[in-house]
């Protein structure tokens, strides 16, 4: 069964091949984005705790920056 | 509330819910694909790279589509979350596309004898991959905004023009590309085969969504950066 899987009646080298490629260029995208999703998570961040604390309010009210905060995992205490 | 604050908003929370989405529906996916799936009787296993060459092709094909839309849509109406969402959708595109070019030159090689022929349904999708590529570069080498927005969007609608291109490319010419299996009135195919078809398109759908909200994230936080050197 395994071995009738892998070789996939002599076409396994096509077969793996090309989902071996969907499944790495699947990661390197993926990767890729969240880097960057990261990148800028973290250049929020520092702006954000370079903030004074009545500008620190004004950004606490608009529904957005509430959502950013959320999702960055960002508490200012 | 206005209908990008939603998207937005929801876009944060979606994210990762979207991602357990995928990894269920690819895993199944893949079990169909390649184990419980038969094989062709003319292709014999070598059939089963249709399950990743025909749903990124149609992906890929499909985000174009949704790209070259938004930035018609950019055009008349100047609203900026048209192209930030087709900027948004491009590098899943991208990467769909050359996973159908890839994987379709690996099928290429034992179904036709070559891994590569100037057929018109190929060349014509790597016509689509030039587009995807002017489209992403673009906007990284323009800084102005005014020329990257009017730069972007006719690269899109200009690709547009190839989309009817790659669909019918089957029947205006002689192509070794074998005709659509799929049609609106029907499909050629047995359902043991439809069904793990149907499920990898899902997944990939899922995966395209995935990168999407991921992206658009990015591109908002980035724009809240901006917002907050001046505040």
């Amino acid at each position: 069964m395994t071995i009738e899987i892998i070789s996939m009646n002599g076409y396994g080298l096509y077969v793996w091949s090309s989902f071996i490629f969907t499944l790495t260029s699947f990661f390197a995208l993926y990767h890729v984005i969240k880097i960057q999703l990261k990148k800028e998570q973290e250049k929020f961040k520092a702006k954000y705790f370079d903030l004074t604390e009545e500008k620190t309010e004004s950004v606490k009210k608009q529904k957005t920056y509430k959502e950013i905060l959320a999702f960055t995992n960002i508490s200012k205490i | 509330m206005n209908i990008f604050y939603k998207i937005n908003n929801l876009s944060f929370k979606a994210q990762k819910y979207v991602f357990f989405l995928f990894i269920i529906v690819f895993s199944i996916g893949i079990v169909e694909a390649l184990v419980l799936s038969p094989a062709d009787y003319k292709q014999s296993d070598s059939v089963r790279i249709m399950y990743v060459h025909v749903p990124s092709a149609w992906t890929s094909v499909g985000i174009f589509s949704v790209i070259a839309i938004l930035s018609l849509g950019n055009l008349i109406f100047k609203n900026k979350y048209f192209l930030t969402i087709a900027k948004s959708l491009a590098p899943s595109g991208l990467i769909f596309n050359i996973i159908a070019l890839v994987t379709g030159a690996i099928w290429g090689r034992p179904t036709w004898g070559t891994w590569w022929a100037w057929d018109a349904r190929i060349t014509s999708m790597l016509v689509l991959c030039i587009f995807y590529i002017l489209y992403i570069l673009s906007w990284r080498v323009f800084e102005n905004k005014e020329s990257v927005n009017k730069i972007t969007s006719v690269i899109s609608i200009l690709g547009l023009i190839n989309l009817p291109i790659i669909k019918f490319s089957v029947e205006w010419w002689t192509t070794l590309h074998q005709p659509a299996s799929i049609t609106l009135s029907g499909s050629s195919i047995h359902s043991s085969m439809l069904l793990p078809l149907f499920i990898m398109t899902a997944a990939f759908v899922l995966f395209s969504v995935l990168i999407f909200l991921m992206k658009y994230n990015t591109e908002l936080i980035k724009i809240k950066n901006k917002g907050l050197d001046r505040i």
